[in-house]
């Protein structure tokens, strides 16, 4: 046991002595939630929209004084004639476009129903489609507010119109897929890296030569790197819940369960490419290559897996992290227990003791 | 221990494959020995060597060190030997106050017991003033020379040394020299490969490996002599090339 406090100690010294692995551990995990949370975020603010209002009466003008007064939308142009739509889309100076029929007052008084156009510049689906919603909102939110003292049920219909449709995703999607990046690059990686840089360097036959068992020397080389993970992870849940709001509907101490799960197979992951890789750049490139891109493009993380096709359906199921996002988003979001995702847990408590097993065979084969 | 054999290696034999990377060797060691293991690269003496330190398993033959079995008492040998590489010497990124403290805790010595040799150590070598220096910025002699002086930390029987001068100057090879004389004379068996074939004359005995086989062993005054040459060198051309 003091042999190996005193190993991790010395993990410790090459770890914060190294500007490259404090930057990897600490600085990109803050980075990355920060970029995808703030950049990459559905939240819209002061969009610039024109208005073609046709029917110029006292409805059309209190929506849209309702809409100028919110602080998503800032209307910079009143257009007047619907051919004047292209060229201002064209000049890119709006987002969108709210087009009110003629007689839009009368028809919702006498028809109880009329019609707003919603125009988006959807060359960003994302984007076009956060700002129909917000604009339905608005209307549905006046709608609400005139049919509340009468019996009369209007109605004011919003036609969206967009090239193409993107899913909608917000800052609570990135979060969880952020969190098993960060996990799988931390661990997976910086381990393997770690383990190679002995191998490169020759320490690590000294090591071998010396009375500590191998499994003591990789255990040795692992455990500030689970420390740190940890760290990590409440890092970034941390962030999340404070600076972007995220509710962790769930478990806490559940999600931390998991959370070591996951990084425990991340690291027999790195212990296993390790086994594989002579020097540390390899081993970085099989890390980012092999396990970085699948994680990020394979995971669910970014593109939903059931619009994949079937090929790499299959596939995603050997990725750990695909499995880890649906916990975490389970947990975080949905505010599930246990008992929901314990197929889940089960695969990667599995691939967790299967990638162990492999480490511990090929390096057995290793040292004949 | 005297005139005891620590190191007994009977028809030893490695194989890769198809391939004999040491082709049925025997030799001893006895205690207290300097003892040169030459070669050139690739015939096999790191194979054989590696097989000492108990990180690779011999094919066949029969190998005791330190009076254990390389078969089934590696962990036995580990304890009673020391091994330092010229590719490895300590960690730069550590101190060498660290380093010291590291390397004694993982062959189990008590903090007291090293605080003891780190003094005794950082007296010998004069590097009071460089102790809380990372070892990264001493000069590659010094280095090799603290590497060497750590590798004694646990009292080994026996200390393994793979290329120990390596790229380093004359006279600090000839100060590494004095410090195994010394080791040597405290009753430490050295086992040492080496390129410098001016050192392989500092040796009580030399073997020297060709394609996996030993082709002479002896002390170097009578290799000399047997093959009517006036230094190692030639000594060495003559077996190396056939």
């Amino acid at each position: 046991m003091k042999r190996f406090v005193g190993f991790v100690r010395k993990e410790f010294y090459h770890i914060f002595r190294d500007k490259r692995s404090l930057f990897i551990l600490f600085g990109m995990p803050i980075a990355q939630i920060l970029l995808f949370g703030f950049a990459i975020t559905n939240e819209i603010n002061n969009v610039n929209i024109a208005i073609l209002d046709q029917a110029n009466d006292v409805t059309s003008k209190e929506i849209i004084n309702k809409i100028a007064a919110s602080k998503h939308f800032s209307i910079v142009d009143v257009i007047q004639k619907e051919s004047s739509i292209e060229s201002i889309f064209k000049k890119g100076k709006v987002k969108a476009v709210l087009q009110f029929e003629n007689n839009f007052g009368s028809n919702l008084i006498k028809e109880k129903q009329a019609y707003v156009q919603v125009l988006t510049d959807a060359t960003d689906p994302n984007m076009a489609n956060t700002i129909s919603n917000y604009i339905s909102a608005i209307l549905k939110k006046y709608q609400q507010e005139l049919n509340k003292n009468t019996s009369k049920n209007y109605q004011i219909v919003p036609q969206s119109r967009m090239v193409y449709n993107a899913e909608l995703k917000s800052v609570y999607m990135f979060v969880p897929g952020v969190m098993t990046v960060i996990l799988m690059l931390v661990s997976a990686m910086m381990t393997s890296i770690s383990i190679t840089r002995e191998k490169e360097q020759g320490s690590m036959e000294i090591l071998l030569v010396s009375p500590l068992k191998p499994f003591q020397v990789i255990i040795g080389k692992v455990f500030p790197y689970i420390f740190l993970s940890v760290i990590n992870a409440i890092v970034i849940v941390l962030l999340s819940i404070f600076i972007f709001n995220v509710p962790v509907n769930g478990s806490l101490l559940l999600l931390g369960i998991e959370s070591v799960l996951f990084i425990i197979t991340s690291l027999a992951l790195g212990i296993l490419i390790s086994t594989i890789s002579a020097t540390q750049q390899t081993a970085m490139m099989i890390s980012l290559m092999g396990l970085m891109l699948p994680t990020i493009l394979l995971s669910g993380f970014i593109f939903p897996i059931s619009s994949m096709p079937l090929p790499l359906k299959v596939i995603s199921n050997i990725i750990p992290a695909k499995w880890f996002i649906i916990i975490v988003k389970g947990i975080m979001l949905k505010g599930i227990g246990i008992g929901f995702i314990f197929k889940e847990t089960a695969i990667l408590v599995l691939m967790a003791l299967l990638f162990i097993g492999i480490s511990v065979k090929k390096y057995k084969i290793r040292l004949e | 221990m005297k005139n005891k054999n620590v190191i007994q290696v009977e028809n030893l034999s490695k194989l890769f494959g198809g391939f004999a990377a040491v082709n049925n060797i025997s030799f001893y060691v006895k205690a207290g020995e300097i003892f040169g293991f030459l070669g050139a690269n690739g015939a096999g003496k790191t194979t054989a060597m590696k097989i000492l330190i108990g990180i690779s398993s011999p094919t066949s033959g029969k190998v005791t060190v330190a009076g254990f079995d390389v078969y089934k008492e590696t962990e036995s040998i580990k304890k009673n030997i020391g091994y330092m590489s010229q590719k490895f010497a300590l960690y730069d990124d550590l101190t060498v106050k660290e380093n010291i403290t590291f390397f004694g805790g993982i062959y189990g010595l008590s903090k007291k017991q090293i605080e003891q040799k780190q003094h005794e150590l950082v007296g010998e070598l004069g590097l009071q003033e460089v102790v809380n220096s990372l070892v990264g910025s001493l000069p590659l002699g010094w280095k090799q020379k603290l590497a060497f002086s750590v590798s004694l930390l646990h009292d080994p029987k026996i200390i393994f040394l793979d290329e120990p001068t390596g790229g380093v100057d004359p006279i600090t090879r000839r100060q590494f020299w004095e410090m195994i004389y010394k080791a040597a004379h405290n009753g430490t068996t050295i086992f040492v490969t080496t390129h410098y074939m001016d050192e392989a004359e500092y040796c009580d005995r030399v073997s020297i490996m060709v394609n996996g086989k030993i082709e002479a062993l002896d002390t170097p005054k009578k290799l000399k002599e047997h093959y009517k040459t006036n230094t190692m060198n030639d000594v060495f051309l003559k077996l190396a090339r056939g």
